[in-house]
């Protein structure tokens, strides 16, 4: 049934699937999507002859080829850039790992396992190294994590609403499951002067040895060095062999290629706590040290580039996530915020994890707006554009994380707009 | 795996990890902090430790000997510098360094080295280990302090005849030194 408390001008939100029992919903399609034969033949190609060999290694389909990073790199230094993940090709919660964004300011390191070390120093009792070979002794943890770039969504600023596909505006944010080593065990055995070593500079390996200053407390209470992603080992380009995971702080924390850390009393002030990943506002001033990513969410279908080809019940599917731990809701409005309706959370729900959110949406053809509202156990809500634009002017470059609107057309395109 | 089983396997590893430090502990008697791993790391010397440690705080702990003037800077920026940053840091490809000073509140802000940076000793740190951009970690301390020297004068925050050495550098006072406001409680 439908509730018709929820009915829209635009069209209804349903309350859930389950509530509505089994049903079949409208299949969203690639604007450029070509026509599928009607009727398919009763024995295809493939069944007549013997399929392909084995694979060391299994790839996607070669039909799934367009599921990719998109890359935007600087064209004079093809080393410092970024990749997205293609957030509206993707469905659950985990990343796959050849998926995962990427924000290298100087390349990828070809780092020999063997010759790579991880130093602890600074206000220590025993300066000591660790190899890879040495942590794999250790207790491993694994958790479902998201990391995110702090300039994730910053097209947001623009005065005018870009028109990208949500991965390319969303996309600096994958989730994986990390396994490793708990960062306290390592700082513990080196002896950490925690009585004045408030501050952990962290450094990685790369050409640019990017470095940055994490809060010992932060350190101490959740960070791990993680060696495999998503049960395998790290990716050269996600950190191989090991990078520091910092739970639900922004990426530039998550130090890859880890090969130093140092216990100090002050934080270091390098380039990318000050003049990078700091945040301008209207007063002149920069927010630094801003570390949480705060809940923000993002409408996966539609979204620009999967239209709706005709009037009828559809899923509405997304992604939420928080620094500050769990996702409790999300709603969905298919009027611009002026009404909404709550989504239903994809078990499991987990804290520093993407969530996924779906409700069924019948459109009935008319223009809407859409958008997605994510509130975080600590009963934070993901802001308005107008009310994050109001209190951090359009300068702060980095942590956007207002509310996403998706304008469906009388035609089933979808684009881009300030709701 | 939620966060709770997370600790708890933490927690029970501390147990095991206490016994095992208890055990061998004789020889750790004088120690400030009992390790509770399996404590497979290499105690190296402090020695090798300053050899890796390339970070510069605000206070200039760490700076290496050495010092550069206006006129080394401004000729190592030509050669080395220019082509991506532009003539006098005006910014190409990449970013400008010069500029900016006083208009962060302004409509067009620009966050410069001389606008925005909060520490001249960020500058020695990020030029030695990330530029230029082909060859990090290539140029020598003089050429580093040279550097620092040319750009700070660019960004009117030196003379002309002023040198950056160990001891200057730190000393520099930035435009925008009280411009940041700390966010995370963490990190007050």
């Amino acid at each position: 049934m439908l509730d018709r408390r929820l009915f829209l001008k635009s069209g209804a939100l349903l309350g859930s699937a389950a509530a509505l029992g089994t049903v079949a919903f409208a299949a969203y399609c690639e604007e450029a999507d070509a026509e599928i034969p009607p009727v398919p033949p009763a024995a295809p190609p493939w069944m007549k002859t013997p399929g392909g060999s084995f694979t060391n290694y299994g790839r996607p389909s070669p039909y799934e080829k367009n599921v990719i990073r998109w890359i935007a790199s600087n064209q004079s230094s093809p080393s410092n850039g970024v990749s997205w993940t293609p957030l509206q090709d993707l469905e659950g919660t985990i990343t796959p790992s050849g998926l995962h964004f990427e924000r290298h300011h100087n390349g990828v390191p070809a780092i020999v396992p063997e010759r790579h070390h991880l130093l602890i120093h600074g206000l220590v009792a025993r300066p000591l190294t660790f190899k890879l070979s040495d942590l794999l002794r250790y207790p491993e943890i694994s958790w479902l994590c998201f990391v995110e770039c702090g300039g994730n969504s910053n097209a947001g600023w623009n005065p005018r609403p870009l028109q990208a596909r949500a991965g390319h505006l969303h996309g600096l944010a994958s989730c994986s499951e990390w396994s490793g080593v708990p960062l306290a065990i390592l700082l513990d055995e080196a002896g950490v002067d925690r009585t004045q070593a408030k501050w952990l500079y962290a450094e990685g390996a790369d050409a640019g040895a990017v470095g940055a200053s994490i809060p010992m407390a932060k350190a101490f209470d959740d960070a791990f060095v993680a060696l495999y992603q998503n049960g395998e080992r790290l990716r050269p380009e996600n950190g191989y062999p090991m990078r520091l995971l910092i739970p639900g702080w922004e990426g530039v924390t998550h130090i890859k290629w880890l090969r130093r850390l140092k216990a100090v009393v002050e934080p270091m002030m390098s380039r990318n706590e000050t003049s990078k990943y700091t945040e301008l506002v209207p007063n002149g001033t920069a927010r630094q040290f801003t570390f949480v990513m705060d809940a923000k969410s993002v409408i996966t279908a539609p979204s620009p580039g999967k239209k709706m080809k005709e009037p009828g019940l559809y899923e509405i599917t997304g992604l939420a996530w928080t620094g500050r731990g769990r996702i409790i809701r999300v709603e969905i409005s298919a009027d611009g915020g002026a009404s909404w309706a709550e989504a239903e959370l994809q078990e499991p729900v987990l804290p520093y994890c993407f969530t996924r959110f779906r409700i069924p949406w019948q459109w009935t053809g008319a223009p809407a707006v859409l958008q997605s509202r994510a509130t975080d156990e600590t009963g934070y809500m993901q802001p308005t554009r107008d009310a994050l634009v109001a209190a951090r002017g359009t300068h702060s470059y980095f942590h956007y994380n207002a509310i996403v609107s998706w304008r469906v057309s009388a035609q089933g395109r979808v684009s881009h707009v300030y709701g | 795996m939620s966060m709770v089983e997370s600790k708890g396997w933490v927690v029970v590893f501390v147990l095991l990890a206490v016994g095992i430090s208890l055990a061998r502990g004789a020889n750790r008697s004088a120690e400030t902090t009992s390790p509770r791993g399996p404590d497979l790391g290499h105690r190296v010397s402090d020695k090798t430790a300053a050899a890796w440690d390339i970070s510069i705080p605000p206070d200039g702990h760490n700076l290496p000997p050495g010092s550069g003037t206006v006129a080394d800077g401004e000729k190592l920026y030509r050669e080395r510098c220019i082509d991506c940053h532009g003539k006098e840091g005006q910014g190409l490809s990449a970013e400008e360094l010069v500029g900016g000073v006083g208009g962060l509140a302004g409509d067009y802000p620009e966050k410069t080295v001389g606008s925005y940076w909060p520490y001249a000793t960020t500058l020695f740190d990020y030029i030695r280990r990330a530029m230029p951009q082909e060859a990090p970690l290539s140029l020598s301390p003089d050429e580093v302090y040279a550097l620092c020297a040319y750009l700070l004068f660019l960004n009117g925050v030196i003379a002309e005849a002023d040198e950056i050495n160990t001891a200057t550098l730190p000393a520099v006072q930035m435009p925008n030194r009280d411009g940041f406001v700390p966010i995370n409680k963490m990190a007050r």
